[in-house]
Parts: structure tokens; C-alpha cells; sequence
């Protein structure tokens, strides 16, 4: 139920906050470049904070890891992709999740407060999906009229074929990676209508736009139950978002899901990306809704960052 | 002071040195509040302190961009606009203090007479053993977190609402300050009661004696003489309704619109403050921004609560005047 993943996420926002509160006197070790005593390494956690289109799949993967070595912790915490980054930076996480690339200044900020070139590794693939409520006749939206709806040029659902009511806008808050993505890609850099709900979380977005009959929303198709998420009309016609038409690139609103790290990370961060890579792993990002990495699914990625390449595995 | 002399024996010399042990240990309390206070305003204020200093962040977030700058538009709806994260940056406040007036408003006007209505039933009509009842439920309410709240306005009350009123915004002002309105009711209800409980016997002995029936004596009589009281929880409750975050942020909508209308969604300094923080460069014009505005809603509490006490005092040595 909706409801259940509301209460998840209140409490992983307040588990937030303690992370915050106790994260400061770890985070030491890490910064000063793998320092930190080998016989306390294995039970030592690994803090991940960032997106919370990722929060889901990051809790998955860690809790399967820790079933597989059973001496590793893993603490998974959202907040935003851009809180996340702003962690890695400070030095209160090991390791970022992000639904959107650094930016060159963070990089740059990163790599001089960890002391290491900062390692951009896609863990999976995730459909940006734009959501109605189930009863709304539209079925599919142009890119363009969803940016005229976000915009605030199209205020009614009968300009964009559908019945006569008041479209009720719903979105994300500004820390969001799903919102840095939805104004680039839809609103090409343009600004939101000031009557966009900004709400806290894609399930907090479900959740309005389930019980709003002229409501729409966007985020991480994953989430997508008990809306009906719209095809995205084209030149080519109409595309679903799907696991194929993300795979072949066909469906436009799809982008990577990242972990980002130092190159300096110790063993325990490591070892968990390149776990989360693996095959095994991969079969649990489709689990919880996600895509995983296009064909080179078992291949680590290797990513260029701040000029020099950095290997992931 | 010869027979205190006489009885100076250790006992009482070890009572006289805990006295004076717990006398500094209050003090001491008393004097770290007072120091946490200054501190956290200090630091509010030093964050805020760019705005007024650098010219960079000046470029940006000013007094003018967040009283009175408006960019062109048709409607009051698309002048004024909070966007700081936008390529053009835009920090006008005008939608975020109206968001705060309006749930406010809506909270009080809500909380305001059901409290006072509550307290005086509690202390004036209800039997002893359902009063008993009554208080501590009430009081009860005040430890239901802010969040719970919220989080049932944003499930529960919106949808009923909108059933009800056919609202076209879910989560608008009645919504959120009906939940708001929840979360004073405890504090009215507390104060009120305890001031109206505390007016002498004397005073309802005399309205029945004149003739004056049950409701009369409370209305007329009790209530006038606790007014202090009553407007002391009426002031506490507006600084918590000003500074309540949780139930705004989940039941507000939290979109900022420049708009009157109370079917409108909105968003409250608190709650803006609440969800940009997070990810906000230090030092940027956004985060001086967010910290004006939370040393706006210091102010603002400070000036209530000190404007607040002069009428309270005002009331009282009136009251007491009359008595005289």
C-alpha cells in the first residue's frame, strides 16, 4: 500500500537526521584517505544517502548484501540527490546515490574535500514516467504539452484532450534529482508554474495523484501503482514506458541512477558497488522496478571524471 | 535570631548548603536557556548577515527582490514568485508570508473558539468526573506529533474535505489549517483553563447570588476575569502556528502561489526553510535567503510573544484596577 511506503519514507527521512546527527565523527576516517584501522573495517558501515527516487532500490541491494556477508553494514538514507552529493562532499556519507550526474563544480568541490578523483559508476536504468489518475481519459501527452502543463500555459485537461476540469499539478521539491532531470528534459531549462505542490517524494506523488481525479505527477516509474502512467506521443507515435522501450532508448524521459564515491573509498564501499553490478544484483533492480544496465548489465562502467579516467572494477 | 543560632546543627547547616547548592544549579539553568537562545539567534542572524554585506549575494536576495520586486505578468499570481533554484533566480517572499498568514489564520480562527469553548466547559459546566476525563484527553492531544498529524491530514482530512466542499486543491488552506488548528487547541485549551480555573469563587458566589443562571456566570462574569489568560494561549498558539513545519509541509500542497484564496494550495516559511535547506549551496543567495527567512519568523514570535505580554499586563492591573 501507498500508504506503507509514505510511513517508509518518514521514517527513513527521520532516520535521516540521526545519520546526520552521528554521521560527523565517521566520516573522519574516510577523508583521510582510507586511514582507518583494518581489524574495525568489516563491521564499520557504509553510509549511502542521496536520491529518493533511489532509497527503494538502494535498501534492496544493501539488504541483500548483507545477507551475503553478514559482517557488512550498510545504512541506506534519502533526502535528494543533491542532499546526498552535498554528503559526499561534507564527508557525512561514503558513497552517493544520485538520480542525475555531479556537476562540474560539485566534482571539483568533492575531489578537494576527499582528497581523490570522485568514481561515477550507473548502477541501473529508471524511466522518468509521468502519471494521471486511473480514470483520466488522456492516455498520452507530447513532450510539449506536458512542459505547457508544468509551465502553466495549459491549465485545463480538455486542451490536451481531455474532460473539462482544472489540471492539479503536482511535483517535486528543488533538492530533488527528479526535478533537476524533469526541467531539463521537459521544460528545457524552463521555470515551473508557481501552482506545481511540490511534494516530498515520488510515493508522496503516487499517493496525491491516486486520490485527485485531474491530478498529475511525475517520477521514478517504479512507484507507478494505482496510477496510470502515460505514453509519451512522438514522431514515431505514441511510447509506453516499459522495459523495452527503455532498453532500446525509444521511450525520451529515461536516464541513469548513479553511485558516486572517491576513488580512495575504502574496501567496504567497493566491494558493494562491484556487487551491485553483478548479475545477481541487477536481478533486483528489475525486482523493484528499475532497469537494469542496458546489455552490459555484468560490465562495470567506467566513467571519466574531473579528466582522468577512473576503473570501477 | 538567638534561637535560629541555638538551632544551627548540622542538620541544618547541611540544609542551609543544599539550599544555596540547588539556588545556583537553577540559575545555572535559567542562565544556559538564556544563552542557547541568544546563540541560535546569533547564528540565524550571522547566516543571514551576507544579505546585507555581500554585494555578490546582494546581486540576488535584497530587500527589494523579496518585498516588492515583480516580474511582468498578467495576475498578482504570476508577479510575485519564489524560484530561487531557477536560472533566473526569483526570491520574492510575498507568496511565502501570505502561505504563512493564511494557515495561520485558518489555524486560529479554527482553534481559537473551540479551545476557549473547551476550557470553559471543562472548568465551568462539566460534572467533576467527566472534566477528569475531558482535561487530560485534551492535554493528550498537544503530544500527538506534528507529523502524525500531518500525515493524517494529507491522507484522511484532505480527501474528506474535498468529498465535503468539492474544493479544487486537495491540500489547500482549510485543509492545513484545520490540521494546524488541532495542533492549538491543546494550547488554548491549557492556558484557558488553568486562568479560568483560577478565577476566585468569590466572583461566581456573587453572579449567583445576583440572580445570574449558570451560563450567564460563565459568560459574563468567568471569562472577563480570565481574559488575561485567554489571550496569553491565544498568543503562544500563533507562535506555534507560525513556526509549525511538519503538518504544513505534508498537508499545505507547499506551492507558492501569490493568492488570497484560502482554496488555494500554500507554503509557509517554515516549511520552505524545511524543504530546501537540504540541498542549498552554503554561502549562496538561496541559503542566506532560507536563513532571512528564519530570522524573519524569530522576529516575528519575538515581537508577538513581547506584544503579547505588554496587553496581558495591560489586562491584568486593569482587572486588578476594578477590583480595587
Amino acid at each position: 500500500m501507498n500508504a506503507e511506503t509514505v510511513i517508509g519514507r518518514i521514517v527513513s527521512v527521520s532516520a535521516l537526521s540521526l545519520a546526520l546527527a552521528c554521521g560527523g565523527e565517521r566520516a573522519a576516517a574516510p577523508a583521510d584517505g582510507g586511514a582507518s584501522a583494518p581489524e574495525s573495517q568489516s563491521s564499520k558501515p557504509v553510509t549511502i544517502k542521496g536520491s529518493d527516487t533511489m532509497v527503494v532500490l538502494g535498501q534492496r541491494l544493501a539488504e541483500e548484501y548483507m545477507k551475503a556477508n553478514p559482517s557488512a553494514v550498510i545504512q541506506v538514507n534519502g533526502g535528494g540527490s543533491g542532499t546526498g552529493i552535498a554528503a559526499l562532499i561534507n564527508g557525512t556519507a561514503d558513497l552517493a546515490q544520485s538520480s542525475r550526474s555531479m556537476k562540474s563544480d560539485e566534482l571539483e568541490k568533492a575531489k578537494q574535500s576527499r582528497g581523490a578523483e570522485i568514481v561515477e559508476t550507473p548502477v541501473a536504468l529508471d524511466a522518468l514516467a509521468v502519471f494521471v489518475h486511473s480514470v483520466n481519459p488522456v492516455k498520452s501527452l507530447t513532450i510539449q504539452q506536458i512542459a505547457g502543463i508544468y509551465g502553466g500555459k495549459t491549465k485545463n485537461w480538455k486542451d490536451v484532450g481531455g474532460s473539462n476540469a482544472p489540471i492539479i499539478i503536482y511535483g517535486r521539491e528543488s533538492s530533488s534529482g527528479t526535478y533537476d532531470y524533469f526541467r531539463e528534459h521537459v521544460l528545457n531549462k524552463g521555470d515551473f508554474v508557481p501552482t506545481v505542490q511540490t511534494l516530498q517524494g515520488t510515493a508522496a506523488i503516487i499517493n496525491a495523484v491516486s486520490r485527485d481525479k485531474n491530478g498529475i505527477g511525475y517520477g521514478g516509474i517504479a512507484y507507478a501503482k494505482e496510477v496510470r502512467a502515460i505514453g509519451i506521443k512522438g514522431d514515431k507515435g505514441v511510447v509506453e514506458p516499459s522495459i523495452g522501450t527503455v532498453a532500446d532508448g525509444s521511450y525520451p524521459l529515461s536516464r541513469k541512477l548513479f553511485f558516486y564515491y572517491p576513488s580512495n573509498a575504502p574496501e567496504r564501499v567497493t566491494q558493494f558497488v562491484q556487487w551491485s553490478l553483478g548479475p545477481e544484483a541487477q536481478a533486483l533492480v528489475t525486482d523493484v522496478g528499475y532497469f537494469p544496465l542496458a546489455t552490459t548489465a555484468s560490465t562495470a562502467t567506467a566513467t571519466t571524471t574531473g579528466g582522468t579516467a577512473t576503473q570501477t572494477q | 535570631m538567638t534561637r535560629f543560632q541555638l538551632t544551627t546543627g548540622k542538620r541544618e547547616r547541611r540544609r542551609l548548603r543544599t539550599n544555596s547548592f540547588m539556588t545556583a544549579l537553577f540559575s545555572v539553568a535559567g542562565w544556559v536557556a538564556i544563552l542557547f537562545i541568544t546563540l541560535i539567534f546569533a547564528f540565524t542572524f550571522k547566516e543571514t548577515l551576507p544579505i546585507f554585506t555581500d554585494p555578490e549575494v546582494q546581486k540576488e536576495a535584497n530587500f527589494h527582490a523579496f518585498f516588492f520586486k515583480a516580474v511582468e505578468g498578467p495576475t498578482i499570481t504570476d508577479r510575485y514568485i519564489w524560484q530561487p533554484t531557477s536560472d533566473v533566480p526569483k526570491v520574492s517572499l510575498i507568496p511565502i508570508i501570505l502561505g504563512t498568514l493564511k494557515s495561520t489564520f485558518v489555524g486560529l480562527l479554527f482553534a481559537c473558539p473551540l479551545g476557549v469553548a473547551a476550557a470553559l466547559f471543562s472548568s465551568e459546566f462539566a460534572p467533576v468526573k467527566l472534566r477528569e476525563i475531558v482535561k487530560p484527553v485534551i492535554e493528550l492531544l498537544a503530544g500527538i506529533p506534528s507529523v502524525v498529524l500531518g500525515f493524517f491530514a494529507l491522507i484522511v482530512l484532505a480527501t474528506w474535505f474535498q468529498q465535503v466542499f468539492g474544493f479544487t486543491y486537495r491540500l489547500n488552506a482549510y485543509n492545513a489549517g484545520v490540521a494546524l488548528g488541532i495542533a492549538l487547541i491543546p494550547i488554548i485549551f491549557t492556558i484557558s483553563e488553568d486562568g479560568l480555573a483560577a478565577v476566585p469563587r468569590a466572583y461566581r458566589e456573587a453572579s449567583f447570588a445576583l440572580g445570574a443562571s449558570r451560563f450567564q456566570t460563565a459568560w459574563k462574569v468567568v471569562m472577563p476575569a480570565a481574559a488575561p489568560a485567554i489571550f496569553a494561549s491565544f498568543v503562544l498558539a500563533f507562535g506555534r502556528a507560525i513556526g509549525e513545519t511538519m503538518i504544513l509541509l505534508m498537508a499545505g500542497g507547499n506551492a507558492a502561489i501569490t493568492s488570497f484564496a484560502l482554496t488555494d494550495p500554500l507554503r509557509t516559511l517554515s516549511a520552505t526553510i524545511a524543504a530546501e535547506l537540504g540541498e542549498v549551496v552554503v554561502g549562496s543567495a538561496h541559503y542566506a535567503s532560507l536563513f532571512f527567512m528564519g530570522t524573519l519568523l524569530f522576529v516575528i514570535t519575538f515581537i508577538s510573544n513581547t506584544a503579547g505580554q505588554l496587553v496581558i499586563k495591560r489586562m491584568q492591573t486593569r482587572m486588578q484596577g476594578e477590583k480595587a
